[in-house]
């Protein structure tokens, strides 16, 4: 009896967190359609509800009642498998974010490693789409992506080596609250840009989205897929860019602390102000995706290890012998 | 404690399946999925007895880079094709010896570990003192890995960045008619150079490209 009253209060917990996060989602969506849209001066969706905001519930109803389709010569249990996995750690990811002092669902002592390592499965997805699909474009894209994500987790692992220096803790709440004198972005500003950049490439935006890049590979990894399994790929591929912002906001922007430490700020509560951080920088992904020219394979390559990589080591000295010569590495 | 207890068993299960289902199953991608499984489900063990950073890490190094580049290797030579070659050609049958003395090596070392913990029962309490501090699982390693064990950290990181040197130094080929670009030569480039003036007669044209 006690197991089940636990196991349905988790459940709650879980639903409460999950729902925004999948409506969010879909709003995120819409907005990225938007804001695309009004730097190339069109409408975007504008049509379905108020200012279009329920295209994409519509789109999700379109993809619900489309035929799956499985391709004859796949290998049918890793195709089927693939789309749920990339869905699945998507979310699981979001178990650790904390969205208040209190209000975290697992508040673990790794949940900076734990977050990584999520982000770091999430490749499997697209291997597995790839290579089970049986046919050229997919594995190209996969092949890909497995390269690409390898080589830009190297980087966002040093960058979080960075400012777990000038923590002292795994932990997520313990990032957040450290960064009450001042937010990480000011001291470890390279840093900021250098993780924006290779969470554009850590989650296959443009203008690093050559897993897919339509010009050559038709749609990537996902072009045997159809209907609601293409869409899962398509929510797990949007909840990551959406957890790759809260993670940034967490790292860099003060999490759930409000920026001035004064009477009207203190008012909001710490969750708006993570939804507010990760909606700014939600909107910079979208702009860079209207701004910016795809890179070329070996151009994203040289990028990620000629330059990030020795960039962010060399930080990591600056940032370790700073702390030590001024006397202010982090005690436990 | 039930609770802990099945979820023990459902996770070793898993594990030992699925290692036993790597060298069973014939496609070689397969292998390496029950691979991951495996490292999955081992990291969970980890994470079940209290190392959750151990568990953390081998998810990160094992399934987030090794087994990817596991997975690369294997869908590019496309092994699948030769699977039922290995034992039936007599030249690769050779390999049975060295792998039944691996084997036979590897299964007494784990009798020699399993034994030594069963009867120095103190052996695992002393491995276990510095867990119970009330400090986490990432502070206690990092105060034995930095302090005690300094010089074997710094030198397996040594043999590590040797390795890996003398990886690509092995694999490294220059080729020859790669057009490459070269970002300094790009952008150093002047109008002067780059533009020439050409008094041209007509009905005859100039030669340009030689």
């Amino acid at each position: 009896m006690e197991y089940l009253n636990i196991i349905f209060q988790e459940s709650y917990k879980i639903l409460f967190l999950l729902v925004p996060v999948l409506v969010s989602v879909a709003m995120i969506v819409w907005l990225d359609r938007r804001v695309w849209a009004f730097v190339q001066k069109r409408q975007g969706p504008n049509v379905v509800g108020p200012f279009g905001l329920l295209q994409s519930l519509a789109d999700a109803l379109k993809y619900i009642f489309k035929e799956i389709i499985i391709p004859a010569s796949s290998n049918k249990v890793i195709f089927i498998l693939a789309p749920i996995i990339t869905m699945t750690l998507a979310l699981i990811a979001w178990a650790v974010i904390p969205f208040g002092a209190e209000k975290v669902l697992a508040d673990i002592n790794v949940g900076i490693l734990y977050i990584f390592a999520v982000s770091s499965l999430g490749v499997y997805g697209i291997i597995m789409g790839g290579w089970a699909s049986n046919s050229k474009y997919p594995f190209l894209g996969a092949i890909r992506s497995a390269a690409q994500m390898v080589s830009y987790e190297v980087s966002i692992g040093i960058i979080i080596i960075n400012v777990l220096l000038c923590v002292g803790s795994l932990n997520l709440n313990d990032i957040v609250i450290a960064q009450k004198e001042m937010w990480f972005v000011i001291p470890l500003f390279p840093m900021f840009v250098i993780f924006f950049i290779s969470a554009l490439a850590e989650t296959n935006r443009p203008p690093f989205d050559l897993p897919e890049a339509e010009a050559e590979l038709v749609a990537g990894y996902q072009t045997e897929y159809s209907g609601m399994m293409y869409a899962m790929f398509w929510l797990g591929e949007y909840a990551n860019i959406l957890l790759m912002c809260a993670l940034g906001s967490i790292l860099f922007l003060g999490g759930w602390l409000s920026p001035i430490d004064l009477y009207p700020f203190n008012l909001i509560p710490g969750a708006l102000w993570l939804i507010f951080k990760i909606l700014f920088l939600f909107i910079l992904f979208a702009l860079v995706k209207a701004i910016v020219p795809r890179y070329r394979y070996d151009q994203l390559m040289r990028l990620g290890w000629k330059i990030f990589l020795p960039l962010s080591l060399t930080y990591v000295v600056l940032t370790a012998s700073y702390l030590f010569y001024f006397n202010l590495l982090p005690t436990i | 404690m039930i609770a802990h207890a099945i979820f023990f068993y459902v996770f070793s299960v898993i594990a030992v399946v699925s290692a036993i289902m790597v060298t069973v199953s014939k496609n070689t991608v397969h292998s390496v999925f029950f691979l991951i499984l495996d490292f999955i489900s081992i990291s969970c063990l980890f994470i079940m007895i209290g190392a959750e950073f151990l568990g953390m890490i081998m998810l990160i190094v094992y399934v987030g880079a090794v087994a990817v580049l596991f997975l690369f290797v294997v869908m590019m030579l496309n092994v699948a094709q030769q699977k039922n070659q290995w034992f039936v050609s007599k030249d690769s049958s050779g390999h049975i010896p060295i792998g039944l003395l691996i084997s036979v090596i590897i299964f007494f070392e784990l009798i020699i570990v399993i034994g030594g913990w069963k009867y120095k029962p103190d052996l695992f309490n002393s491995a276990k003192s510095t867990i119970d501090k009330g400090i986490s699982n990432t502070h206690s390693l990092g105060q034995v890995l930095y302090t005690d064990y300094i010089h074997v950290f710094q030198i397996s990181g040594m043999i590590l960045l040797i390795a890996m040197i003398g990886a690509i130094v092995l694999t490294f080929r220059q080729r020859e008619g790669v057009k490459k670009q070269s970002y300094i030569k790009q952008i150093s480039r002047e109008r002067a150079e780059g533009v020439e003036v050409l008094e041209v007669a007509s009905n005859k044209g100039v030669k340009i490209d030689d």
